[in-house]
């Protein structure tokens, strides 16, 4: 399909339409052209969501730069003039703002350079959404790129998570007011694979050591795991028998359209069948945060891997 | 979770070890090999121990006596019931206290002065051997005492690493499980930035010696009483230095599931002129707590720092009154101790009685630790105030 605003008016109504498909959504996080367009009904997204009983949010960073001086490392723009844009966001109705973070693992990396940076941004970006009344989710990804094991995988994202939290905190930002998206715990996409409960106990395990319970979510991010890797995992989380004082949910991007967006291929009359297989995607992440999910909603394509490298977006 | 802190690969064979520095290319990181060095896992030989020991420590219905009074300190205590400051007056209060019946009920940790750790009854039983029969796990005060910390704001620093690992080896060999560590910040002189990096600092080395010889580190910035600040400047304070002691403790590797805290209660300065009650000390401290403490640290036991038996108790029980995501409780040294030294008073005859005490005062935060604690009952003794002004120990 061409990329052009009328197809992905398109997408973005047969996900916010879909039937029974919302309530198993709290926010839905938008980019600034889909917070400016309307359903074919002429109804905007935003009330769509609302009536949904779904909370509109905001990707507002303007994506990442290198860091000179580094081995390909990044950084995340979009500080500039970042608390008027907030502004305009809250009153056209977001209630909730995302920005993305990017580092990964390699030989030497990240660089301390590199993690202080891109804590320190996301902490004014925080400290910024906040005075604005956004809630920022917080989100330092951590690549899955690599042939690293799930223990160096776990050793560096305390690192990363340890610097976010101190810079969060030297930025006076209100925890209970914020959202962590982070990375789960696993192997690198070239490292042989383990099972759910394994990067369930290897995830909790650091966040436990690094989120302080003043935060009321961790919505993880999808990373490349296929649709149904990303929901067994998540279940598996929320069925483990420890400290868990945060709520453990999904905010998944390709792991919730994915196989979606393929059954629909852009026609009109394929409709119908992806948004069904959308809601079995909602449900089953529904079920996931639960730890209720039975591993019966595989459609096509549920098990396709959705890693891309070095991945932007 | 025990098992999962056992390093599945070695360190020799992380990916980090073993590298050699490559000649810098121009784009290359600043960063080195050697940074990442002991990132693979943080344990060291001892980590499933200091698990156990922390989470015994950290049990259901129990806390910390804390009895590490240096001799100086101690020599107040005895004075205050007109005893001489002599060794064997020493050993014998200490008796008194370790070997009251029925004490590990609700006790799990006792922390000893140097001196204590080597004493044994006046019948020949090792004291350490006391407190592990009755299920009470020995500690060690380890630091060297409060400084001046030049260039700070007429503030402390604490000392004590030189030679720690060492005699951190020798204690664990003693017998004794836990460590402790008392730095102290204050608000009327600041506290400056350099006083809370310090602070942070020199905990952080401790506790990753500690760990590194067998010892759980309880880990205790005391922000002092002193001043005349609110319950909000309390806070603010303690939120900085919680952040940066967290951060410290991360950079130096310190395992948490195998760390304990000893904080202050966030209440306003004892110079404040606007008092607040339990539920509103218990609100803030928790407020504090959930906001820097990460549920992987299993125990967080107070110290009472000059408040009255009953206000320490009162406090800790308010802040009972529904599930953490810690174990929340005491490790009371005058607020365990003040009526029985008086009830004691040097007296071998008043030594039955004294325990009786202890056991009473030791009950009381028993309950408080499970949220069940009235102050119905209590003694007149009980609720007085213990404020010293610029109190070292």
């Amino acid at each position: 399909m061409e990329n052009v605003e009328d197809n992905r008016q398109a997408l973005r109504e047969l996900l916010f339409t879909a039937p029974d498909c919302l309530q198993y959504l709290s926010g839905v996080i938008l980019f600034e052209e889909t917070l400016y367009q309307q359903a074919s009904n002429g109804k905007s997204f935003v009330e769509v969501l609302k009536e949904g009983g779904v909370i509109p949010g905001i990707k507002v960073d303007k994506g990442t730069v290198d860091l000179a001086g580094t081995d390909e490392e990044t950084t995340t723009q979009g500080l500039d003039g970042l608390g008027a844009r907030c502004d305009q966001y809250y009153r056209m109705g977001c209630r909730f703002a995302k920005w993305r973070a990017v580092l990964k693992i390699g030989e030497n990396l990240p660089s301390p350079l590199a993690i202080q940076e891109n804590a320190y941004g996301l902490a004014r970006y925080a400290s910024i959404c906040q005075q604005s009344g956004l809630v920022p989710i917080v989100e330092p990804e951590i690549l899955v790129d690599g042939e690293h094991d799930i223990e160096k995988c776990a050793a560096i994202t305390e690192v990363v998570l340890a610097a976010c939290y101190k810079a969060l905190s030297d930025h006076h930002v209100l925890l209970e007011g914020t959202l962590l998206k982070p990375n789960m715990v696993t192997p690198g996409s070239k490292a042989p694979k383990v099972s759910p409960e394994v990067i369930a106990k290897y995830t909790v395990r650091t966040l436990q050591r690094t989120v302080p319970p003043a935060v009321p979510g961790i919505m993880f991010l999808s990373g490349g795991q296929s649709e149904e890797e990303a929901t067994l995992n998540l279940n598996a989380m929320n069925q483990l028998d420890t400290k868990k004082p945060w709520t453990l949910s999904f905010s998944f991007g390709r792991a919730l359209q994915a196989s979606t967006l393929k059954i629909w291929s852009g026609k009109k009359a394929n409709v119908a069948a992806a948004q069904a297989n959308f809601l079995a995607r909602c449900k089953a992440n529904s079920d996931a945060t639960l730890g209720k999910y039975a591993g019966d909603a595989k459609g096509a394509g549920a098990d396709e891997s959705l890693h891309v490298a070095n991945y932007k977006y | 979770m025990a098992a999962l802190l056992k390093p599945a690969v070695s360190l020799a064979s992380s990916q980090f070890m073993g590298q050699v520095l490559k000649p810098a290319a121009a784009s290359s990181s600043l960063a080195t090999p050697q940074q990442y060095a002991s990132l693979s896992v943080r344990a060291g030989p001892y980590a499933d121990e200091l698990v156990k020991t922390a989470n015994a420590v950290a049990s259901k219905g129990r806390g910390i006596l804390a009895m590490d009074e240096s001799n100086a300190t101690c020599g107040k205590r005895l004075a205050s019931i007109g005893l001489e400051n002599t060794e064997a007056n020493r050993q014998a209060y200490r008796e008194l206290l370790v070997t009251t019946p029925g004490l590990g009920d609700y006790i799990s940790g006792a922390i000893l002065f140097e001196e204590t750790l080597y004493q044994s009854t006046l019948a020949g039983k090792k004291f350490v051997d006391c407190l592990k029969e009755a299920g009470i796990a020995p500690g060690i005060k380890v630091d060297k005492g409060l400084v001046p910390l030049a260039g700070s704001n007429d503030e402390s620093w604490c000392q004590g690493l030189d030679g720690l690992a060492a005699r951190s080896a020798e204690y664990y060999k003693q017998g004794a499980r836990f460590a402790k560590w008392r730095t102290v910040v204050s608000i009327p002189n600041g506290p400056s930035r350099l006083a809370v990096v310090e602070a942070a600092w020199g905990l952080a080395r401790y506790a990753a010696i500690s760990q590194e010889n067998g010892l759980v580190p309880i880990v205790e910035p005391e922000i002092l009483l002193d001043g005349e600040h609110n319950i909000d400047r309390t806070l603010a304070v303690a939120e900085e230095v919680w952040s940066e002691v967290f951060y410290q403790l991360a950079n130096n590797n310190v395992m948490f599931e195998g760390i304990l805290l000893k904080p202050s209660m966030v209440t306003p300065g004892a110079e404040c002129k606007e008092r607040v009650t339990p539920e509103v000390v218990a609100e803030y401290t928790l407020k504090m707590l959930k906001r820097r403490v990460p549920p992987a640290v299993p125990g967080i036991m107070f110290l009472s720092g000059g408040q009255s038996e009953v206000e320490a108790t009162l406090n800790l029980n308010a802040m009972n009154q529904s599930p953490n995501p810690w174990h929340v409780s005491f490790s009371y040294a005058r607020a365990l101790q003040n009526t029985v030294l008086k009830t004691w008073g040097g007296n071998p005859e008043k030594v039955k009685a004294a325990q009786t005490a202890l056991l009473i005062r030791a009950k009381a935060n028993s309950l408080a630790q499970l949220g069940k604690y009235s102050a119905e009952g209590e003694s007149e003794e009980a609720k007085k105030g213990m404020f010293v002004a610029n109190y070292t120990y």
